[in-house]
């Protein structure tokens, strides 16, 4: 029996295989190079990235198209997404190169499990099958559990670590067990198959719609969608902060695109059976996001409820299946990414001090340090959706698209929730300028972070004010859905 | 720049750079630089005044700008100068001047010049906004500009609780004849579709206007009515017309000149010219001009009497400037605009001259304005009896004096309406006539004339500076001759198309024909009043206390104002405070904040029980997770 390979095109998998050599060349490096080669290493994997944006970016004259039997996808939506991941990872890598030397985790293998987690995220914004979807979700996965238990000597580090890992594989087997019914059902992975097959039966099967309900709880566990968040506030904490900062964003962006796959590609047919569950996770998400962080103490706790908040509006965006949801989505992932690198960076820099991770740590900043005040502020206002920054375009999108597409009651929700959330934002600020202080605040701001900081206030800031750039490319990446 | 947009802006100009550089030019260049700006405006005006008004020139319409442009909505900011305006024109403009002029003596002693001079120029700015217009949207910009300057300068010793007071009480009095008039406007708006005078005038002419419309919970009420009505609330309230008159006399709390020039010449007329203005629509309506005349008549004669009993030397002349706007409402009543603005500018005059040398009596006393402390003035202070004589005897109407001519030509029209409503203005008129002369000579045999009260004041007392006299005298010409110079404007048609009657409204034309007894009444009156004033407080000046004694109640109706101030507070200031501290503290102590407080509680809570649901074992997440898993497929599948 001959076996028929499909056709490959490697030309549309360049930056994922660049970044497989240059993981696998850091890893040979950290291996048999000393001590005095790590900083190096770290140049080399953001230069690394930088490559692969050169690439990606060669690339995107390419026509959209499929490979590999069509389990590759390379489409705008894809290409997007990427590009989101690649500033995902590298501003994060960035800004933790400095806390990484303090705590003594700077070896190669950090930098090599960023880039692996990174290929794997790429893979799953550019899957057309549950296959490659799954592949990519685990080697992210995989990668981001060390990551999260890189401070071996750290109780909490490994602990969160262990969590992580045990919750994120019995998530992971249910996205395995509902793939293989969805399988079953129609005898196929790839999306583009599964829909045709819902569309030429006659009657929709139960055993697909368990299937698709299980595979959209496993990807909802990867975004720490509520009640399938509770490892986000244990591992945000426990995880050494650089890592913290990656996985509060890089992950969520490969989640929501697989999110967009799985949902718009293969079961676009179902919209009438997961738009209300969707509905129902995002009321919940929203409630845990935005009560959950207003008894909290410690910064990193708080910044995971309140990723769990944004996650709550990203899921409604989602579930209106009209292009301005998709739109918003991918509007809201942009500024996300921005908003909470510029937190978490600040969070880095008060953090070399030897400054707790609490929050009553940050009393009376803005006394000695106006500007680091000013934009810690200027994040947490955007995040709780006050104009003119980004944050409240973002929101106001999904809360327009919502509304359009018929969704009040869940406006009205979000909008109260948003309300409620807005408290403890508006506490950080408190405490910042009306506090006493009590620690002295007199750490140097590193070029990276000041680069970092820039970069993302920048961003919130003009976004905020001149949205439709931003808004033009969401709107390009996501017409290929639907 | 048109010369015309230079009147109105170069008081604008003065006022902002004394306003925002006062403290770096010091008080004497402020108040200099506020001088020249009116000085330009003042000269334009003249020679428009000249151009227009004494030559035959046409009116003026010049558009500056597009204001506002929403959607169908339209306003440009314009200018529109005819012979009504240009008469306007050169009253606020000249008087400003010279008041500002006064007020560099007036205000010599104090350390806010560049305050107060500011304040001065931005409400002459105001004024002629409001006068230059050629919309109503404009002229309700100038409305509330004046309002605004007046509050400012009312309350301008703002460490003294009384003037703060009345400045509020101005604001809030002024507010409720604002509210009106601005339901007038948009009741003009929703009528024709526009606010331009021009379009709105031809359309009412030519009967474009649905004759009933809906006005709140009414039903079909006749239009013009109804927006006549509505704009002459507003002019109740600016001209202090009887029921909302009450901010008047307290607005004598602001400095002298400010009374001059706010409360006497200019801004109180600002109803009048309103009413003459937008005569087109108010002869469309019989009954606001019924109105207009008897809300008139009684503030006339309601105000004289108030102005009987005063013993502070302002607020006789309040009273009297209110009484005096009346006159000039019932002649705009009976359809004699004419007459009503020649009475205003005429009044002008002499009324702020009246109002300037009572500021040169009072600064001459040390801020004495008790006229029971005052007597025999007139040996110490010479000039200024002599000019504030010529202001009382202009009021009073003594022949070929300005008042002479004005009021004589209001009472004669009245007389001439032969209508119900023109006859019971002529009445009161007549009898508001013998009190004006009583309490104006009353004022000048108390401060002047007789005994010194007090010794001590009187030696001290003595003759105001140059700067303080130049401007009275120069007014004191105005009010001498004012009249007669002036008289032209009551003939037929002299305003042109500034002013519209409809047929039959010719009660200023058989004002010219009417018999002699008609046309030396007012004189008769003078003469009784006179002469009771003499008898009172020259001949026998302890009759005036034993009538008081003998009449007691009657004097302290009189004194009190018809306790008006007292019903308001009863039925207005009163419940508003109660109702306000029912809603500060059962509304918004008790249910609003026990609302929010209370979510904030119920929040707090569940935040709570959330954190204790994260109990950091795996298993109860693992737990959570599955439960998850089987609501959803049960829900879902």
């Amino acid at each position: 029996m001959a076996v028929q390979l499909p056709e490959m095109n490697l030309v549309l998998l360049s930056p994922e295989i660049l970044l497989s050599l240059v993981a696998m060349g850091l890893l040979l490096m950290s291996a048999w190079s000393g001590k005095e080669s790590r900083g190096l290493i770290g140049t080399m994997a953001l230069s690394g990235i930088v490559l692969a944006a050169v690439v990606l970016a060669g690339l995107s004259s390419a026509t959209p198209s499929a490979t590999m039997g069509g389990h590759f996808i390379d489409d705008r939506l894809a290409r997007a997404m990427k590009w989101l991941l690649l500033i995902a990872t590298a501003l994060p890598l960035l800004m933790s190169r400095e806390y990484l030397n303090q705590h003594g985790l700077d070896s190669g293998e950090y930098y090599v499990l960023t880039i692996t987690s990174l290929i794997g995220a790429m893979a799953m914004v550019s899957a057309g099958s549950f296959l490659l979807l799954y592949l990519g979700l685990e080697l992210m996965s995989l990668s981001i559990y060390v990551l999260a238990a890189y401070q071996r000597d750290q109780l909490q580090s490994t602990e969160a670590g262990l969590k992580y890992f045990i919750l994120g594989s019995l998530a992971s087997g249910i996205l395995l067990y509902g793939t293989s019914l969805v399988y079953g059902a129609t005898g196929t992975t790839l999306f583009t198959a599964v829909a045709n097959a819902i569309k030429t039966a006659e009657h929709v099967s139960p055993v697909l719609v368990l299937g698709a309900v299980l595979v959209i709880i496993g990807i909802s566990f990867k975004v720490a969608a509520a009640p399938f968040h509770m490892w986000a506030p244990d591992v945000y904490e426990g995880a050494p902060t650089s890592v913290t900062a990656f996985i509060a964003v890089m992950p969520k962006v490969a989640a929501f695109t697989a999110f967009f796959r799985v949902l718009l590609e293969a079961f676009s047919a179902l919209h009438v059976h997961w738009a209300p569950m969707l509905q129902l996770l995002a009321v919940l998400t929203l409630a845990v996001g935005s009560l959950g962080a207003i008894a909290q103490s410690n910064i990193k706790r708080l910044l995971a409820y309140s990723s769990i908040g944004h996650v709550g509006f990203l899921l409604i965006g989602l579930t209106t299946g009209s292009q301005l949801g998709h739109q918003s989505v991918v509007f809201y992932l942009a500024n996300y990414i921005f908003m909470s690198v510029g937190a978490f960076c600040l969070v880095l820099v008060l953090n070399r001090q030897g400054i707790g991770d609490q929050i009553s740590d940050y009393a009376g900043l803005a006394k000695k340090r106006p500007l680091l005040a000013f934009l810690m502020s200027m994040f947490m206002f955007s995040m709780a959706g006050i104009p003119p920054l980004a944050g409240f375009i973002a929101k106001l999108y999904v809360l327009m698209a919502a509304v359009k597409a018929g969704l009040l009651t869940l406006a009205v929700i979000s909008v109260i929730f948003a309300a409620i959330g807005a408290f403890y934002y508006l506490r950080i600020v408190k405490i910042i300028y009306f506090d006493v202080a009590e620690q002295p605040f007199d750490m140097e701001v590193s070029l990276s972070h000041q680069i970092v900081l820039a970069i993302s206030a920048l961003i919130v800031l003009v976004v905020g004010i001149f949205p439709g750039k931003l808004l033009d490319w969401s709107l390009a990446s996501v017409q290929s859905l639907l | 720049m048109s010369k015309y947009l230079l009147i109105v802006l170069a008081p604008l100009f003065g006022s902002m750079i004394a306003g925002f550089f006062g403290r770096l030019l010091g008080n004497r260049l402020a108040s200099l630089v506020t001088i020249a700006g009116m000085s330009v405006s003042a000269l334009l005006a003249i020679i428009t005044f000249f151009e227009i008004a004494v030559g035959n020139g046409d009116p003026v319409r010049q558009e500056v700008w597009s204001w506002i442009v929403s959607g169908e909505f339209r306003v440009s900011f314009g200018l529109l100068i005819d012979r009504l305006t240009a008469v306007m024109l050169i009253v606020v403009s000249g008087i400003s001047t010279l008041i500002h002029i006064y007020s560099m003596g007036y205000m010599a002693e104090d350390p806010d010049q560049p305050r107060f001079f500011s304040y001065l120029s931005l409400f002459t700015f105001a004024m002629l906004m409001l006068v230059t217009g050629d919309s109503f949207l404009q002229l309700f910009f100038g409305w509330e500009g004046v309002g605004l300057a007046s509050y400012l300068l009312i309350g301008f010793w703002f460490k003294k609780e009384s003037a703060c007071n009345a400045a509020i009480k101005a604001f809030l009095v002024n507010r409720v004849g604002d509210f009106g008039f601005a339901l007038g406007i948009f009741t003009i708006y929703q009528v024709f579709h526009t606010l331009d005078y021009a379009t709105v005038f031809r359309m009412a002419g030519t009967g474009q206007y649905p004759q009933t419309v809906d006005f709140l919970f009414w039903g079909p009420v006749h239009t013009m009515t109804l927006i006549c009505l509505l704009l002459f609330i507003g002019a109740m309230g600016k001209s202090a017309q009887f029921i909302l008159h009450t901010w008047l006399p307290d607005a004598m709390e602001g400095p002298t000149p400010v009374s001059a020039l706010i409360h006497a010449a200019t801004m109180v007329t600002a109803g009048v010219f309103m009413v003459c203005r937008a005569s087109p629509l108010f002869e469309l309506s019989e009954t606001a001009l019924t109105v207009v005349t008897v809300i008139g008549a009684i503030t006339a004669f309601f105000a004289a009497t108030v102005g009987l009993v005063q013993n502070d030397i302002k607020r006789v002349i309040a009273y009297s400037t209110c009484s005096q706007l009346g006159y000039m409402f019932f002649a705009a009543g009976v359809s004699a605009y004419s007459a009503a603005i020649f009475h205003l500018m005429t009044h002008a005059f002499f009324k702020a001259l009246l109002f300037l040398s009572a500021g040169a009596v009072i600064h001459s006393m040390h801020h004495e304005q008790d006229m029971r402390k005052m007597g025999g003035l007139r040996k110490k202070i010479p000039i200024t009896y002599t000019v504030m004589m010529i202001g009382t005897l202009a009021l009073t109407g003594f022949p070929f004096l300005a008042g002479f001519y004005s009021k004589d030509a209001i009472l004669e029209a009245a007389y001439a309406a032969h209508s119900t409503a023109g006859t019971f203005a002529w009445t009161l008129g007549m009898i508001g006539a013998v009190l004006t002369t009583f309490y104006s000579f009353r004022l000048i045999f108390m401060t002047f004339h007789g005994r010194p009260a007090d010794h001590h004041s009187y030696d001290h007392a003595h003759e105001s500076p140059w700067v303080m006299l130049g401007p009275l005298m120069v007014l004191a010409v105005g009010a001498l001759f004012a009249g007669m110079l002036g008289e032209s404007m009551t003939h037929l048609g002299w305003f042109k198309s500034a002013i519209f009657l409809a047929p039959g409204h010719d009660a200023m034309e058989h004002a010219h024909h009417v018999s002699a007894w008609v046309k030396w009444s007012p004189f008769l009156m003078f003469l009784i009043g006179l002469g009771m004033a003499w008898l009172l407080y020259v001949r026998m000046p302890e009759l005036p206390g034993i009538i008081a004694g003998h009449y007691r109640a009657t004097h302290r109706f009189l004194l009190n104002a018809w306790y008006f101030d007292r019903l308001y507070d009863r039925l207005f200031v009163q419940p508003a405070k109660l109702i306000g501290e029912g809603l500060w503290l059962t509304g918004d102590a008790k249910i609003v904040d026990g609302c929010v407080n209370g979510v904030a509680n119920l929040c707090q809570r569940w935040a709570e029980q959330l954190r204790s649901l994260q109990t950091g074992y795996v298993y109860h997440y693992a737990f959570a997770m599955l439960i998850g898993v089987l609501v959803l497929m049960s829900l879902y599948t």
